[in-house]
Formats: C-alpha cells, structure tokens, sequence
C-alpha cells in the first residue's frame, strides 16, 4: 500500500469499498469455481464509535510516547488509516516498567484483599457489558472481524473471563504440606510481580482477557504491549478497568511493535514474568531475549497447524460445517485454526463437494453488515502471505477446489479457498497459513491419520469427528496437541486450559492452570516441637 | 458490681422508628408465600422487651412435604441444576446485591427477632453474607472432577454431581451468616433446598427467599418452612425424598437428626454442633491485648456463639495480672438497645435461654466457683444479662463440662504447656480454639495437638468465607464455609470405559 494512500480515513464522512468479484471466465477450463461475477458496488457502513484513546496508558494517565511519535493504524476494509497512536519504545517501556513496579511493590493492587480485587473485576465486567457495543465497534473496525462476532460473541466473552477470574482472586491456595520429621510446612502462592504481556491481533480484547484476567486476580501488576495492527481497543478496556476502580499503575499499556517496545518488555530485568501469544518465529525471540536477560519465566502460545479428523461414521453434513468453521472462523486467523482436514476416503468425495459447496456459499463483504461471516485479512503483509501460499498450493499441484484470489478490489479481502488432493510434504499442508485456506487431505487407517496428524513441529489443538466412543478415546490421547475438540470446534470457555504441545508454546491460559503463570510458590518451613502427629 | 450504664431497653422512640414492617410472615413454597397448611401460626417476639412482633406460619410435615416435592420437581425437571455454573453465579451475584440493596432492613429485622446488633448486622453480618454469596458464585464455574490413573487400560474420570434435595436446619444466633453459609453453597452447586430457620428468628430467612426470587432463582430451588424442631425440623430429617440435611444447632437435637437419617433414608448429614472452646494465654502474652480478646470471645453476640471462648486458660505467671485486667473490662462493657450504635450487648434471644443462663450462673456458685464479676439479669426488662466471669473453676464443674450459651466464663490457671493442651482436649467438644502466645514453637505445637476445627493464634471469631470450618468429637461433621463447603454438596461419580491403543496409560 502507497503511504500516499494512508491518509487518516474519510469513513466518518462516508467512504466506498468496491466488492467486485472475480469473473467466472477469469480462468477459464481450470476447473475452479469462482465467486459471483456480478461487480457489486457496496456502502461501507460507518462504524459507530469514536476512537478516544490512542495515547500510552502509564501509571493511570494517557501519555504520549517518549518520543513523541506516533504511527498510524488502519480499517482493513479499506487500508485507510484510522487513528495515529502513540509509538513506544524502549524508554516508554521503561517507564511502564517502573510505574508497575511501584505499584506492586508499595501498593495497594497485591496489598488489597482479594475480595477487593474481585469486586473490581467484577465492576470491570459490568462497565465490559455496559459499553459492549462501542468495544465491539472498535474491534471490528480496527481488525476487520464480523461485528456480530465481536458484539454477541467476542465482548460478551471478555467480561465472562473478568468474572472467572474474579472468583479465582479469593481462592487461590497454597498447600500445607507432609514432612518426613518435626517440621511444620506451608506454601505460599505469592503474586510473581511485574508481568509483561504482548498479544496479538486476531483476539485483541479476548487475549487481552486471558492475559490480563489471571495476572490481575492473582495481585500482580502488568506491562501490556498490544499488537501494532490492533492498538485501540484494550486502551479502551483499560480505561473502563480505571473507572472500576483499578489504581494507577497496575495495568499499563504501550503501543507500538515487536522489535522496539516488544523486544525492550522481553529484555527487561525489572519485568518477572513474560507471558507471549504470537507466531513461533517471534516465541522464539522472545524466548530468547529472557534467557538473556533476567531468566523471567516464558510463557508461548504460538503457532499452529492442527488437523481436524472426519472418520469414516461422520454425519458428513455436519462433518463439513463444523471443519468448514474450524478453518474459515475469523478470516482463518485463528492459531488452532482447523487446517488440515483430514477425511476417511470412505466420506472423502461427498465431504469434499459438500465441503466446496460450503466454502461458494461463505458470505464475505464488510464485517459491519449483518450477516457477513467473512471480513478482510488483518492487513497487507498477511494478506499478501495468504495469496502467496495459495500460489504455492497451486504450483504444487493440490486442486483448488475454490476462491484463490483477492475479494473485491479494495482492502485485505481474500476469497474462502478449497483444496483437494493436498499432500502432507506441500507447503500449504506444513506451514501456518493464517488465511481462508481450507486443505482437504485423504486417510485410510485411524494409524496411519495419527501419525500423519501428528507430523507436524506444531501441536496446538485438534479436531476429531466420531461417534463411536473408542475411536473418540484412542485419538484424544494419541493426538499431541494442547486440545482435542470432540465433535465441536473452538470452545473456548473460561475454565477450559489452551496452549501447545512442540512448538506450539510452552504453558496454558485460561482455566485454573492459567494461574500458575502468575504465581510464585514460596516454601515455608519451620521445625515442629512434640507435635501430635505429623 | 458491674457499673453498666442503665439505658434504653428498646422502648425509647427514637428506636421504635427503626423497626421496619414485617413484610413476610407466610411459608415460602415453590416461589409463593402460602399460609401452613393447617392453617397454624407461631408468635416471634422482640427480645428486647419480650413483646410480639409478628404471627409467622407454623409449617409441619404436610408442609414440609409441599416443600420437598417443589425441590425435587426442581431438582429433578427444572432448569436450576441444568445451567452452567456461570448462569447459576449471575443469579446469585444478583441475589448478593439485592441484600447489600436491603441492608438496613434485614439488620433491622435480625436485630429485633434475635437481639443482635443492629451495627454489627449493617457492618459485618449482612454485608458478609452478600460475600459468601460472592464466593461462591464465583466458586460455580470452578467445579473440578478429576481424570484418573487406571491400572489397567481404561479411561476414566470423576463427574461432581449435584446432590440433590438439601434441608438445612439453622439456628436463632446468626440468623443471616447461617442461612446464607448454608444456602450460597448449595446454590453453587446446583442443589434445590428446604431451609428451616429457627422457630426464634424466622423473619429474615423469609425476607431472603423473597430477594433470591427476586434475582431469579427458580421456583421451587430455595424453599423456606417455618416451624419448630420436632415438627418441620424431624420432618425434613426423617424424609425419604431428601438426599442431604444440614444442621447448625445443639448437639442434642444434632444426634436426634442422625438418627432420623439413618433411620429413614441414610441421607447423608453434615452437623455443627456445640463447643466449649478453650482459649490458652500463655506467660509471654501481651496482657491487654488477651484480656481484650478473652471478654471478647465470650460476650460477641452474648455469648451466643458455638465457638465462644468459654473456657480460658491462663499461665500462672500472668494470672493475677490478667484477672484484674479482664474484670475491668468486663465491667466497663456497654449492654443496652441493640439499636443503639454505642451498645456492645444487646439481649439473649429469648426467655429460656435467659433462664437457662442464669440458672448456669446458679450452678456455678453452688459448685464453689468464684464469680468475679456480672451473675445478674441487666436491667428491668427483656433478657439481658451481664458479663460474667467465674474463677476457681475445677475441671469437673458443670459449668466448665457443658455448653452454657451465655456470657460466661470459666478462668483457670495453668503451669505447662503440656498441661494447657491435655486440659483444652478435655472435653467432648471439638470446635475451636484460641492460643495467645508470641511463641512460634508453642503456636505450632499447640495448634496441632487441640482436636478442634479452627485454631485461632493470637486472635479469635476470625471467620472467613474462604475458611473451612467445624467441629472434631461431639461438635459435629463436615465443614461449612471455604470450598469444603460446595465439596459437601455434591456426589462423586467415577465414570470408566476401556481404552484401545492409547500412547500412554
């Protein structure tokens, strides 16, 4: 994109996004099936929400960055820009360090009693709900996700997260503990201290949530870094946990990008703790920058290429809805993305039509109308990805079944794409697309799909549709992955543990192991004189 | 003797305008405030002057009945045990804030129907029992089974089921505290209920049921039958169609529920009964801080409380020292009109426990204990009676073996620690303890050899939501408060099936 091009939006005053489609000719005899040919002329709706905050928020105020700097931030649906946001860099990381230090460690966040803190994340999902719809404008806005997704699933879920975490604030126990002779002993989980935390852009609100859920119920204090492509929308939350009541200092939040503010969280010797969700290449920096600096605790929730099983007693229909929403749910930005069905050669050709036919009938367009199942790609360096992996499907010689181009002429939309006959050694069956691309491979033996399942660097979740108790048992167990979804597909509940095998991360979120993350466990030990029993 | 400022009983003006309009006198029934059956009312009276305040149902078996047969209809086809964990903690935070909303008026409704403060009802009582709701609403999405280790290959897990139909039978002192450390829990866990508050202090248990349909709990989960002991009380005991029943009371009509269980459907029972809890003062004590503690434990709620320190025992180094100090606050202690914020002791919650105080108080100076303060009726009307404190106790008197309920204390004096310790255990209560001591040796040793429930170190009534709490011996079983608590209210299932091919076992 021209940065001629990036000039602060015109869509409060109204602004066009061409939805042409591919024509049907365009390529003529390959046999692929394109979207409608008909070149629609759609008005993009005006999101309906201002954008307020765009400043740093460090010790309770909104600051601008050190520097002074700003960089822009965009609508997917156009690649207009929408807002210019403070840029941080190492000194704002600084300075967020050191508010956050000082108020873990004078207070009062980790001195409160926990029902104290438990009311204020409970009066943090009240004000969630209360605003539901404007954070739900501004994510799709800035992120391009359908607003139905964002207002009836996504911003629902965030204060159901704030309320899970709220319970756990009062119940976190340590343990007394069996000693071999006269001694007396406890443990403590201590909150860990100053935790920094880098989220990525395809769940802004809800990683906000999984990060920021457990840390602050344990009584630890936050650093936040928010993905370069998606700044506005926890800025917004963290304004709203302000008027909760949370102190100043507790939860501060800098924009900018992995390699300044990122790397500046991730190097830090006065952050305890780093908590990363993002893609393996940059885990891996992460990862490292901690080893070599202050040995903080790491934890990864990375990538993923997690297959989705149909055996041979699947209900193909519901077979093929279900692997349809494993893949295409949020633009196929997904880390547990469903993306690589695998299918019984039993149910292979009527799941692949079926699984086509579904694809043809995805509704793309602009996220904000009612109805439309797919927005745009989060921006143009994914979007360009996705076509190129597509490209590589193609010269591999996997069929496209469907899509495979561009949607419309204007911003990151990419076509819903099938493709058949896909091989485990091509790209698209070993790399993590992060797009709408669907690759449908055959099996044979429930061995031979657990091996091929498991072939992969990756071992985030899994998908297995079956009915027969057995096959159900002997797959979840043989899969190394983080989840196994059960004939369902992302069920995220708050109680539910999340996180990776191999290289899919190190850690879980979410659920009751999500507070270990953020606890220190301290043993105390004293000698016992004539105890009565031990 | 004691030099308590005379003052107003309960019938001053300024304290008429306080007391709120009874609004809920009828049994509550599968959402509906129905009259008994029979037709029958008790009278609740105003401890404070020995007056009526209100006709209340009088519910019995056929009563309870009705009841039951709501619960299991809600147990066993409605939506209550069939929301998810979260569903069930909305409708529950709900409930908290419609009591924080009605603060006053439930202080005021337990202070006249039991004596208490008035203060200490709005400050602690009821806003603590909004909490407990709060806990464990926030405790009902966080019902964890297990997945097992087998030994062979097998899968297998544990489902933790509610229990069913619950009857709760709670006592006069907390009328508050124990309808909702009773009630959060088993609302948490899924379990319809039948509530039997004491025939003394029905008015708030009421005042509840009609805030929790408020917040939207079903009809037919939260049932409320008012009524005496051997009537809706044996009732709900003795069921055939109740799967669990609580009780907070004495450990006379404890065994009497136990044997009702077991000789009707062996529903499983959860006691918390009497005590006669020891509190230790060690030589190394700071003086004024444990004689503060001492009168305390025994007059908070005049003396009304299961975990009273009824007994102190102090180390002979300090003894003379702290008699002074404890008879000098004792005496300086405030009774008067629970309404009155500056009162510290209001009355006992009725005439027989009034009588049954000072006929203790008897007992005491005819076995040849020393009474070194209070002994009297306070007053000229309602049932009031001083701070009292025996010494020269022996250990075979009356009033150090039995629970009295009342503002009175057995002081005695002790040498060793191992002495302290055989004497505190000395007894067929379990249900707390108090050790005042800067001692870190002494704390741990102490704490782990009284057989009680709670041990308090250099504190006492320190109750907590997240704090499990009951009896040892004679003082009962299971726990109430804490997780423990939900833990009571649900079944284990294991579910097992064979395994084929698994990578690992």
């Amino acid at each position: 994109m021209a940065a001629a091009a990036r000039r602060i939006s015109s869509l409060l005053t109204r602004s066009s996004l061409l939805l042409s489609h591919a024509g049907r000719n365009a390529r003529a005899g390959s046999g692929v099936s394109r979207f409608s040919t008909a070149a629609v002329a759609e008005e993009l709706i005006v999101p309906p929400v201002q954008i307020s905050y765009t400043q740093h928020l460090i010790d309770g105020k909104f600051v601008d960055a050190a520097s002074g700097k700003t960089f822009p931030t965009y609508d997917p649906r156009t690649a207009e820009v929408i807002a210019h946001v403070a840029e941080g860099d190492k000194e704002d990381i600084d300075r967020a360090v050191s508010a956050a230090r000082k108020a873990f460690d004078e207070g009062p966040w980790p001195k409160m009693t926990p029902y104290e803190r438990s009311r204020i994340l409970l009066r943090f999902a009240d004000l969630v709900e209360k605003h539901n719809d404007e954070l739900a404008a501004l994510e799709t806005w800035n992120n391009g996700k359908p607003f139905e997704q964002s207002a009836k699933a996504e911003i629902p879920m965030l204060a159901r997260l704030f309320r899970y975490y709220a319970g756990w604030a009062d119940k976190i126990h340590g343990l007394t503990v069996p000693a071999d002779g006269n001694h007396h002993v406890q443990t403590l989980h201590e909150p860990i201290g100053v935790a920094g935390q880098i989220i990525p852009w395809n769940f802004p609100l809800i990683l906000f949530a999984w990060k920021v859920g457990p840390a602050l119920a344990c009584g630890n204090t936050i650093v936040l870094k928010t993905a370069e492509q998606t700044p506005l929308t926890a800025l917004y939350a963290a304004k709203l946990f302000h008027e909760a009541g949370l102190p100043p200092g507790v939860l501060n939040i800098v924009s900018g990008f992995g390699p300044t503010v990122g790397a500046a969280l991730a190097s830090h010797m006065d952050v305890d703790k780093l908590a990363f969700t993002g893609s393996t290449e940059t885990g891996k920096i992460v990862l490292e920058l901690a080893a070599r600096s202050n040995l903080k605790p790491v934890t990864l929730e990375l990538g993923g290429k997690s297959p989705f099983i149909v055996c041979e007693d699947a209900d193909v229909d519901k077979a093929v809805e279900l692997a349809h929403f494993a893949l295409f749910f949020n633009q196929g930005q997904c880390c547990c993305a469903g993306s690589r069905t695998y299918v019984h050669e039993r149910v292979y050709d009527e799941f692949l039509e079926k699984a086509k036919a579904r694809a043809m009938r995805r509704i793309v367009g602009d996220p904000f109308k009612q109805g439309t199942e797919q927005g745009p790609q989060i921006d143009s360096e994914q979007f360009q990805k996705v076509l190129r992996y597509i490209k590589a499907g193609i010269e591999s010689d996997a069929t496209l079944e469907c899509g495979g181009e561009r949607f419309g002429s204007k911003g990151y939309f990419v076509q819903p794409t099938v493709f058949s006959n896909v091989q485990d050694d091509m790209l698209i069956a070993k790399d993590e697309i992060f797009g709408p691309v669907q690759s449908i491979l055959k099996f044979k033996h429930l061995d031979e799909v657990i091996r091929r399942a498991n072939q992969t660097h990756y071992g985030l979740a899994a998908g297995v549709f079956t009915t027969n108790i057995d096959v159900a048992n002997t797959l979840s167990r043989a899969l190394r992955v983080g989840t196994v979804w059960v004939n369902c597909f992302d069920v995220f509940d708050a109680a539910i543990p999340f996180g990776g095998y191999k290289m899919s991360g190190i850690g879980r979120e979410k659920g009751i192991y999500s507070l270990k993350n953020y606890l220190q466990v301290k043993a105390i030990v004293t000698p016992l004189r004539n105890p009565a029993w031990l | 003797m004691a030099n308590h400022e005379q003052q107003s009983n309960g019938n001053g003006e300024m304290n008429q305008l306080k007391i709120p309009e009874i609004k809920f006198t009828k049994l509550f029934i599968n959402g509906e405030f129905v009259d008994s059956i029979k037709g029958r009312n008790f009278e609740t009276v105003d401890p404070r002057t020995g007056e009526v305040i209100a006709t209340v149902a009088e519910g019995d078996k056929e009563d309870v009945d009705v009841a039951v047969k709501a619960a299991r209809t809600a147990f066993d086809q409605g939506p209550w045990p069939r929301m998810s964990g979260f569903q069930r903690a909305r409708i529950m935070e709900k409930f908290a804030d419609l009591i924080e909303q009605n603060n006053n008026e439930l202080a005021a409704l337990d202070c006249i129907d039991a004596g208490k403060l008035f203060m200490m009802g709005k400050l602690v009582d009821i806003p603590a029992g909004a909490a407990s709701l709060r806990y464990y609403a926030g405790a009902a999405d966080k019902i964890h089974g297990e997945v097992l280790k087998s030994t062979r290959s097998l899968h297998a897990y544990t489902l933790k089921e509610p229990i069913g139909v619950a009857g709760h039978i709670i006592p006069w002192n907390f009328p508050t505290s124990m309808f909702l450390m009773k009630v959060a829990p088993a609302l948490a866990a899924g379990c319809t209920m039948i509530v039997k508050p004491a025939e003394q202090t029905p008015l708030s248990a009421l005042f509840y049921a009609h805030l929790a349909k408020q917040a939207g709990v079903p009809d037919g989960v939260l049932n409320v039958v008012t009524g005496f002991g051997h009537t809706a009380g044996a009732a709900i005991s003795s069921h055939m169609d109740i799967d669990m029943v609580c009780f907070t009371g004495s450990t006379e009509v404890g065994r009497l529920i136990m044997q009702a269980a077991a000789t009707s459907n062996l529903k499983q029972v959860s006691l918390e009964l009497g005590g006669k809890s020891p509190l230790i003062i060690f030589d190394d004590a700071d003086l004024d801080k444990a004689a503060g503690l001492a009168l305390q434990g025994i007059v908070h709620n005049k003396g009304e409380v299961c975990v009273s320190s009824s007994r102190v025992y102090v180390q002979e180094g300090i003894y003379d020292e702290f008699e002074k100090k404890l008879v000098e606050k004792a005496k300086a202690w405030k009774l008067g009109d629970p309404f009155d914020p500056n009162t510290r002791q209001g009355p006992q919650v009725d005439k027989r426990q009034f009588e049954r105080i000072l006929s203790y108080i008897d007992i005491g100076m005819k076995e040849g204990a020393t009474l070194l303060t209070g002994g009297k009726p306070w007053g000229s009307k309602g049932y009031y009676v001083e701070p009292t404190v025996f010494a020269d106790v022996k250990e075979d008197m009356q009033i150090v073996r039995e629970e009295i309920f009342g503002p009175v204390m057995s002081l005695m004096k002790f040498k060793t620690i191992e002495e302290a310790i055989e004497r505190a255990n000395n007894s067929k209560y379990g249900l707390a303890a108090g050790i005042v001591t800067k001692d870190l040796n002494v704390a741990n040793r102490v704490s782990r050899s009284i057989r009680a429930g709670i041990i308090w170190i250099n504190c006492y009534f320190e109750f907590d939501l997240d704090f499990p709490y009951g009896g040892y011996k004679m003082s009962g079983f299971g726990r109430d408060l804490g997780l423990n608590a939900l833990h009571k209210y649900l079944q284990v299932k294991t579910v097992a099936t064979p395994l084929y091919d698994s990578p690992w076992l």
